[in-house]
């Protein structure tokens, strides 16, 4: 029984126990169901070894939603607690654990797949190419997300969630309880993942593009999103060795982030933000890069200052990294240091303001289309702005005094984020829908959504300016009556409440269309710009029958208006990579390795880190030169689908 | 003949040996820590470098601006990341 007394959860409620029964059911109708409707070979053969971008970035997606819903309910649950004042709806240790798997799992398992779905979904299309640089390396970056994010996902029904906020700040973090644990190692089993899909994605956009396609004629997402991946080969080493050093102290008893015998845990703070703030660039430049597409798209126009937009993102590429200690202006460091930090993160609005600006001139006298993608794109300027603007107000570290650790933090964040990242992704997955699955989402529930979730971030965000300026502590989890701050936080969860229903509205949205929408769309049905609307939808395999040339960094366009010809020469037989199951069982053993050093299992642990190292290299040793598919299925194929 | 001596490889060879040596002396002269610890950071920078450039031939493909593109950028972040916390975490503590 000792044994099993480690996986209890220390801290246990009736909500705990609901949700394990939920989450037991669900695994058990899941199981079920692929046996019953025989659909376990089907999964196997075409979803869990694929190597092909699109499935795979599909995969990314459904994750990111799932975990979308995951993040948003312990954000719901966190207003109902704050919404009037010394509510007992959740006690302190539930409130930690829950603000901080909200922020964990918001940033690092919702928007990164998010991101990385648009990555893998559009690039390869976008630049002309068959699939990414290294395929099988792609499946096992999505794997090993997917496991670290379960793996993470798991910690509140075995054994304890980790409570010491997403920064994990030591000496805070530093407990007992498996937690951290956690923490360190789900984050850096999917961290890994990460880093690789940085190095393919860099690799692919500058060794694969088509023929004609300078790197000064690339498309503005493929730009952002290069730019988005270089920061992530250079950031995210810092992550993984401090992760690596928060795992050695928890573990074997190192003394890294300790505050005696030589630690320093102020050096987790630095290292974490080292890695943190290029991070915040990593989620909203491909995001910048997905609104530069639609608004030029809706606006009937080419974007404007493209070599500017260009110039501008290398830019925040470079001062991403010299920012970071202005997450900390108030944790000891003297005004030399502080002013310095103050300087660089200013300097940042500079940039960001040329990109703002070269939007609104792309919208000026163009001839604006408001589809739901476009909505988002037009209300994200002003709401975004806005977190900007807020943004400099917490660079000036003598002022952030006033700021820090408080609700007006949450909502400038907040403020960029949900403008920023999210309403891009929502933009970007009803624009890429068509692309994907052959019809549209409704535009009517598209626009009711669009305006929900604006009205509801409103109404949740702008009152903690307001409590957050009066002194409204962050991460707080009830307080008195006599502070006042009850009606604001009641108006924050009133809008909560709203985007809730906007989520909701997303779902059967989803649901709606696949029900009612016609199918007899174009491939093109946005009449777009870039190459991915040049191929078929659904696009075949092999994304394109013969490699289009390119001329301009509006190549599709240009082939409709300008009569540029994309495809030269005939078919010839392509050669594309085979399925591989290495990735999900080399994932699956990382997974149990993982579990394993969080509880301190030391056999299992060895065990699997063999296993990890015999999947390496069964792959070295493997002969894999790939399939060829032959001219006669390619003209099969092109007639099919132009037929269809 | 000369053409096809190595010339280039045996002079960075060569080259690479003196660095390593002088970077030994550091264990076998005394002098003081400031010093050592110059003499070591720069032929260390100094390796690292003349590797890169003769023996992981960074210069001799297309690739050659990306390439060093990268390493300046790399080099600029990691400097920058390392005296920044220097001064964050050491010589400017208000």
């Amino acid at each position: 029984m000792e044994f099993f007394e480690r996986f209890a959860i220390p801290h246990p409620s009736i909500a705990i126990y609901a949700s394990m029964v939920a989450a037991g059911l669900t695994l058990i109708a899941v199981l079920a169901g692929l046996t019953y409707f025989k659909k376990w070979g089907y999964l196997w053969r075409e979803w869990i070894t694929t190597v092909d971008h699109k499935r795979i970035g599909i995969m990314y997606l459904i994750s990111a939603l799932l975990m979308l819903f995951r993040g948003g309910v312990d954000a719901i649950m966190m207003r109902a607690q704050l919404a009037v004042p010394d509510n007992k709806l959740l006690d302190s240790q539930h409130y930690n654990e829950i603000f901080t798997t909200h922020g964990v799992v918001m940033i690092l398992f919702m928007a990164m797949p998010f991101i990385i779905f648009f990555m893998n979904f559009v690039i390869p299309l976008q630049i002309g190419a068959r699939d990414v640089a290294f395929p099988r390396l792609n499946a096992l970056s999505f794997w090993l997300f997917f496991m670290g994010a379960m793996l993470f996902n798991i910690s509140f029904m075995v054994g304890g969630s980790p409570d010491a906020g997403w920064t994990s700040y030591f000496p805070l973090a530093d407990t007992d309880s498996v937690g951290t644990n956690y923490y360190m190692i789900a984050i850096q089993i999917a961290g890994i993942g990460t880093l690789m899909t940085g190095i393919n994605f860099m690799t692919t956009i500058l060794k694969m593009r088509a023929p004609g396609m300078t790197l000064m004629k690339m498309p503005m997402f493929t730009w952002s999103a290069f730019i988005a991946n270089v920061i992530i080969v250079f950031a995210f080493p810092v992550l993984t060795v401090a992760l690596a050093f928060g795992t050695m102290d928890q573990l074997f008893g190192t003394q890294f982030f300790t505050l005696d015998n030589g630690g320093m845990a102020m050096l987790w703070a630095n290292l974490f933000w080292v890695w943190g703030h290029p991070e915040v660039y990593i989620l909203i430049l491909p995001a910048f890069g997905i609104y530069s597409e639609i608004i030029s798209t809706f606006s009937k126009r080419n974007l404007y200052g493209y070599k500017s937009m260009v110039a501008s993102m290398v830019l925040i590429s470079v001062l991403s990294f010299v920012v970071w200690a202005h997450h900390f202006f108030t944790m000891g460091q003297g005004a030399m240091a502080n002013s310095i930090f103050s300087i660089t993160t200013m300097a940042i609005a500079v940039p960001t303001g040329v990109k703002i600006f070269n939007w609104i001139l792309t919208l000026w006298k163009g001839k604006i289309e408001f589809t739901t993608p476009m909505l988002y794109s037009i209300l994200f300027i002003p709401l975004f702005t806005l977190g900007g603007v807020t943004g400099v107000m917490l660079a000036m570290s003598a002022a952030d005094y006033q700021y820090h650790n408080t609700m007006f933090l949450v909502a400038h964040f907040h403020n960029v984020i949900i403008p920023g990242v999210v309403f891009a992704m929502l933009a970007g997955l009803t624009y890429y829908w068509p692309k994907m699955f052959g019809f549209m989402l409704n535009e009517r529930i598209g626009k009711w959504t669009a305006w929900l979730l604006s009205i509801g971030f409103l109404l949740a965000f702008m009152p903690m300016y307001v409590t957050g300026l009066d002194g409204q502590a962050r991460r707080m989890y009830t307080y008195s009556e006599s502070t006042g701050f009850g009606p604001m936080n009641m108006v924050s969860f009133v809008g909560a409440a709203i985007m809730a229903i906007g989520f909701v509205l997303i779902v059967y949205n989803i649901y709606y269309s696949v029900r009612y929408a016609s199918r007899d769309i174009s491939a093109d049905p946005w009449d777009a710009r870039t190459l991915e609307w040049a191929t078929h939808t659904p696009v075949p395999h092999y994304n394109f029958a013969i490699t289009p040339e390119v001329a301009s960094s509006e190549a599709y366009w240009d082939y409709k208006k300008k009569n540029h010809e994309l495809y030269k020469g005939d078919y010839e037989k392509i050669h594309m990579p085979n399925n591989s199951g290495i990735p999900f069982v080399m994932s699956c053993i990382f997974f149990g390795w993982g579990f394993s050093l969080i509880f301190s299992l030391w056999i299992p642990a060895i065990i699997t880190t063999i296993g990890i190292f015999v999947c390496m290299t069964l792959r070295s040793f493997e002969k894999d030169h790939g399939h060829y598919v032959s001219v006669k299925e390619i003209e099969d194929t092109e007639s099919e689908l132009r037929g269809a | 003949m000369s053409e096809l001596f190595p010339r280039k490889q045996v002079m960075g060879f060569i080259f690479s040996m003196v660095l390593t040596a002088v970077a030994l002396g550091v264990y076998f002269f005394d002098m003081s820590f400031a010093v050592g610890m110059t003499v070591l950071l720069i032929t260390a920078f100094l390796q690292a470098g003349l590797q890169l450039v003769v023996f992981m031939h960074a210069g001799e493909t297309d690739d050659k601006a990306a390439i060093y593109t990268n390493v300046y950028y790399g080099l600029f972040m990691a400097l920058f990341t390392v005296f920044g916390t220097l001064l964050v975490l050491i010589w400017d503590v208000g």
